[in-house]
């Protein structure tokens, strides 16, 4: 099937990808394996962060709904149930649709298909009910069930932090949040939220091991010294019957690799990221990408370089006169920067100057 | 354990209850979610077992990519239930190892 844009995950930069392109007149096609397009939108209940043109202080679950209506409104055809399999040197894209399989055939291609959590292998981290922070996230707030009652959290990143608090909505109780840094590493009012409410967060700390049978019945956790290992005689256990790994997320890039986008190595983005420009194209021409995918951020960036990416394409397409879109690029670009300002941006912001600088470093 | 009230999202929507027959026995679920969250709800947390040691295996990330928990759904093997919605009359089994299609 021919299209004129392909988008690739319907979350916050795919959606928003798809809605600047359509909104200038380019036929978009945006494809998602799940049920309903919203990536991890609608299990982020918390209200936003940034400023007021950023959605501060409305929920994600709500940015959720008005871009999908966005979606709708501008005539972007949303294919769900259907999984991107394969993105090819010539931008073609192998699809499973409920139908059978596909092949899409665009002009230009946004992958925004986002991250997945990192893990921790500890003695009895496959036992049941030790899971991702974003497995329990999507089990409470998407599917409405407890997968536990007490609950120890590994990592005080922001999404360690949230899922605590999300799990004490619910109901759960919190029984630790363990740290192995010697600081708290996600925002101090995430932090201050679980700690006025009881929960411990226990930095220079970590897991040592999950015990049960056919699934999580303690924990045992111990402190650590500077080079991280367990202090003899520290160790402790915890009642908790579900453990939530919260160490961090990784581009889910395996389209761009196989497409074959050059690649480097950003610790601070979360890994092995696609090389992309200022409007988010890759080194592969045509091959754009957004949010998570191209360094694991959060939505509200997700969604500015989606925007970043839906008008450079309209702009490769003729659709707007490319003054104008060099005039709403830079918009982007200047809303982009200011999600990456102070102690927890720079590092993101240098990142991403230099896979920029990469980008247009050797021949596409 | 099911949320049913909750302070941002509200009192749980109202769903059509049906049956899924489980290892044989039956366990009370709502129609369209999905198959992990009923058995959640149900208390069940061991999904499959692994081929050599027999280990149990549950939910791990909960949205379609770690394969953790597949489970044997109408006859067929690996099938992952945390993005398999329910529908009534279903029959899940505990998968052991790879599975057998039936």
């Amino acid at each position: 099937m021919k299209t004129e844009l392909a988008v690739i995950g319907g979350g916050p930069a795919g959606l928003c990808a798809a809605i600047e392109a359509a909104q200038r007149g380019v036929e978009v096609t945006l494809v998602d394996e799940n049920q309903r397009a919203g990536g991890q939108l609608f299990k982020q209940i918390h209200r936003f962060f940034g400023s007021e043109e950023h959605l501060a202080g409305v929920r994600g679950l709500t940015i959720g709904e008005m871009l999908l209506e966005d979606a709708r409104k501008y005539g972007v055809k949303v294919a769900l149930n259907t999984v991107a399999w394969g993105l090819f040197s010539d931008r073609q894209i192998g699809v499973t649709a409920p139908d059978g399989v596909d092949t899409l055939e665009p002009q230009k291609v946004v992958v925004a298909t986002g991250a997945i959590e990192n893990s921790l292998s500890f003695p009895g981290w496959t036992l049941p009910n030790v899971m991702g922070a974003g497995a329990a996230q999507t089990m409470v707030n998407v599917h409405r069930v407890l997968p536990g009652q007490r609950v120890l959290i590994v990592g005080s990143g922001n999404v360690g932090l949230i899922v605590a608090y999300q799990l004490l909505q619910a109901g759960a109780e919190v029984t630790a949040v363990v740290e192995a840094l010697p600081g708290i590493s996600g925002y101090q009012v995430h932090a201050s939220k679980i700690v006025r409410m009881g929960v411990p967060i226990l930095c220079r700390h970590t897991i040592l091991r999950a015990l049960g049978t056919e699934c999580v019945q303690k924990a045992e956790i111990a402190r650590v010294d500077e080079r991280f290992n367990p202090v003899p005689g520290s160790e402790r256990l915890l009642d908790v019957d579900l453990i939530c790994i919260a160490v961090g997320l990784r581009p889910l890039a395996e389209l761009c690799h196989m497409a074959g986008v050059r690649f480097e190595y950003y610790p601070a983005l979360g890994g092995h990221v696609p090389l992309h420009d200022s409007t988010m194209q890759t080194t592969l021409p045509g091959v754009y990408v957004a949010g998570d995918v191209s360094g694991i951020e959060e939505a509200s960036s997700a969604m500015e370089e989606g925007r970043l990416a839906g008008i450079a394409v309209s702009v490769a397409l003729g659709k707007v006169d490319p003054q104008a879109g060099a005039k709403d690029l830079a918009e982007a670009g200047r809303r982009l920067r200011a999600l990456r300002l102070g102690p927890y941006g720079d590092d993101r912001h240098e990142a991403k100057e230099k896979i920029v600088q990469s980008c247009g470093q050797g021949a596409r | 354990m099911r949320v049913l009230h909750h302070p941002i999202l509200g009192d749980a929507p109202a769903a059509r209850a049906v049956t899924i027959h489980v290892d044989g026995r039956p366990v009370q679920a709502l129609e369209g979610e999905m198959i992990a969250s009923a058995l959640t709800a149900a208390g069940i947390k061991r999904f499959r077992t692994t081929s050599r040691g027999r280990d149990p295996r549950g939910i791990f990330c909960a949205i379609g990519r770690c394969t953790d928990c597949v489970m044997e759904v109408n006859g067929r093997p690996n099938v992952r239930t945390c993005v398999t919605p329910v529908e009534a009359g279903m029959t899940v089994n505990t998968q052991v190892g790879l599975g057998v299609w039936k």
